[in-house]
């Protein structure tokens, strides 16, 4: 296995008010090798977005703060970066593509000269060469080149959100980051914008990590998946697998939560209760309260990150300091 | 093949159409066009302004400050021989003379001068001045916004004339310090107004997603969130003209602004006041002029408003 591009370790990032502390991260680690594609997984406040922002830099300032650990990108640790180093990483190396795409353009600026933009930020290119670029990135993202000078109002949400990636890709950045590209999309947009994501992402070779609470998005695009509950990643494994076997109880409850074309469900059964108030986290296991297998001690010591069939899992069913209840048969 | 199949494909076609051809400018000036009013005020305005402009090859400047006691209250349009230049020359008062036998039209010409440059650049002064602390203020917020947002609370404590009456009274009546005690009066409306917007548009997406590129603050804030704050201050702009007239009328007409014999319609409402019964022409052709202009601006403003307004655009 090469070298991980990106390797984000023990991160804990905080959103630090007068009144609390709000825990939004707690320690995720993962690894990112170039041209691999991440999804991100988990309910909304889970901590997925603010992963994002952490990678970035771009945490809402005075409030958030990364309070621990590191991004190595290239073996570089963006978290211990100047504002300008980040400002030369961000749109050219690090790209991030942002949920709702009426709103992420620009409302008076064409098309074409907000793709120009980036490359003239970048100084990769002057005003006319930078003016060609957008028009063949348009072209790449599947919108004709003449609609350049038009502006945002002027195309439909579906391809608003293709000029954005044209946008995030126009310096072909080793790493784009998703942040639920899709969510504001109908389904049949949704699917062509996917299809389009991992079609750039291997004609470019960008490694991809793609945020969604829809386990559906993930499987179509992704080669792994972390799931994230309260700011911690529960589960963390190749797609195919955690989709065939979950061994977490919260990875489980998830796909519960969905229906299945081939069982039939008189109802379907959502995981019970809600997500813990990041700002005060439980001792023990973060997703004790709410999980069907539950012990004492489990409310009590927190579990620890296990590697159990090439996968990593935050369980103490996996640790074997509790019984395992979840039918996972031995392979 | 159902009658309604073709429809629906020929309507949807249409719009896509029409809505390429209009954009930016041509479209502003599509809706602008419809406010028959805010037409005439831009009407009114230009000419006013074209007045101004040409004012010198109209009336000349001398003829216009030189006292013609012989011909003092002049009706209007009376035709009578005046001195100039050591000679008796023809003319004929369109809209009468003053107590001093000036051509108050003559006088009303030059005076749009005056007042045209004191609209523009006063306002001018202030959207600048005031709209750059008022981004300043809105994006970057903590003690800078304190700084400035309380700073204009306190400018706005004190009433505009007055205001501007202390620093003409302090710095002397002269023109720059008229342009200075107006302009600096104007400033706070606008640091107001362009932070408010800046708070708004700054939250938006597209502001996160610049800075998601790699943008630096001045770029985000002159390309990024200025532009979208403009509307309400171009609005807010064109009735600033019309009130900053007013104020340099008002000033002038307290004598603290023009100094006579230069013609500014303030000072010759002034004058004029005392013969308000005995030739009443006099006072009521320069109040026309303040009021036409002021009239026009601000129907220049209610038609930007209406044409640059997202709500009622398509």
């Amino acid at each position: 296995m090469s070298e991980p591009q990106l390797s984000v370790r023990e991160l804990v990032t905080q959103y630090v008010t007068d009144e609390e502390v709000v825990h939004a991260v707690n320690g995720i680690s993962f690894d990112l090798a170039p041209g691999d594609s991440l999804g991100l997984v988990g309910e909304t406040g889970a901590g997925k977005t603010t992963t994002a922002y952490s990678i970035m830099g771009l945490l809402p300032k005075p409030t958030g703060r990364i309070a621990g650990g590191a991004v190595l990108f290239e073996g570089r640790d963006l978290v211990r970066a100047s504002e300008e180093e980040m400002r030369t990483i961000r749109g050219n190396q690090i790209s991030m593509i942002f949920q709702d795409p009426m709103t992420s353009l620009n409302p008076i600026f064409s098309v074409g000269d907000q793709i120009a933009e980036v490359l003239e930020i970048h100084g990769t290119s002057g005003r006319s060469d930078a003016l060609a670029r957008a028009g063949d990135m348009l072209e790449l993202v599947g919108i004709p080149r003449e609609r350049m000078s038009e502006y945002p109002h002027q195309f439909s949400g579906g391809m608003k959100q293709r000029v954005v990636i044209a946008i995030a890709l126009a310096c072909s950045p080793k790493l784009l980051l998703a942040d639920e590209p899709t969510t504001a999309l109908d389904v049949t947009i949704q699917a062509q914008v996917l299809r389009m994501i991992k079609d750039l992402k291997a004609r470019l070779n960008t490694s991809l990590i793609l945020i969604s609470h829809d386990l559906g998005v993930v499987a179509q695009v992704c080669d792994k998946v972390a799931i994230m509950y309260a700011g911690k990643i529960v589960e963390y494994g190749p797609m195919a697998d955690v989709f065939k076997a979950p061994l977490h109880p919260y990875t489980e409850g998830l796909f519960n939560s969905i229906p299945r074309l081939d069982v039939d469900h008189d109802r379907l059964s959502p995981i019970k209760g809600l997500m813990p108030d990041p700002a005060q986290l439980a001792e023990g296991c973060v997703f004790a309260p709410r999980c069907p297998y539950a012990r004492e001690l489990c409310a009590a010591r927190p579990p620890a990150i296990t590697e159990c069939r090439g996968r990593k899992v935050m369980c103490l069913m996996r640790e074997g300091l509790v019984e395992d209840r979840m039918g996972v048969g031995d392979e | 093949m159902s009658p309604h199949t073709p429809k629906p494909e020929a309507g949807a076609a249409a719009p896509a159409g029409q809505r390429g051809r209009r954009t930016g400018p041509a479209e502003f000036w599509f809706r602008f066009r419809k406010n028959k009013l805010a037409v005439a005020g831009l009407v009114v305005v230009a000419l006013y302004t074209l007045m101004a402009i040409f004012a010198d090859q109209l009336y000349s400047y001398d003829f216009v400050t030189e006292n013609q006691i012989p011909n003092a209250f002049a009706g209007i349009g009376q035709k009578t021989d005046v001195d100039w230049h050591d000679a008796q020359v023809p003319h004929v008062y369109i809209l009468g003379a003053d107590n001093f036998g000036r051509d108050i039209l003559g006088r009303i010409v030059h005076g749009a001068r005056v007042s045209m440059i004191i609209g523009f650049t006063t306002i001018a002064f202030a959207v600048l001045v005031g709209g750059g602390l008022g981004a300043i203020a809105g994006y970057y917020g903590g003690s800078i916004e304190t700084v400035i947002m309380r700073g204009t609370d306190i400018l706005l404590a004190i009433p505009n004339i007055l205001f501007a009456l202390a620093i003409v009274a302090a710095l002397g009546p002269s023109f720059q310090n008229l342009l200075l005690a107006i302009g600096v009066t104007s400033i706070p409306v606008y640091v107001r107004l362009v932070q408010a917007q800046v708070l708004t548009v700054k939250g938006q997406e597209f502001v996160e997603a610049a800075r998601a590129l790699g943008a630096r603050d001045f770029r985000i804030i002159v390309f990024h969130i200025v532009p979208n704050c403009m509307a309400p201050v171009i609005v807010q702009a064109t009735l600033g003209i019309a009130q900053s007239i007013l104020s340099a009328t008002a000033l002038s007409f307290l004598g603290l602004g023009i100094q006579p014999p230069a013609p500014e319609w303030g000072n010759m409402l002034s004058d004029a006041r005392s013969y308000i019964t005995s030739a009443p022409h006099t006072l009521i052709f320069p109040g026309l002029a303040v009021m036409t202009v002021i009239l026009a601006y601000n129907l220049v403003g209610d038609g930007l408003r209406d044409a640059l307004d997202p709500k009622l655009k398509r």
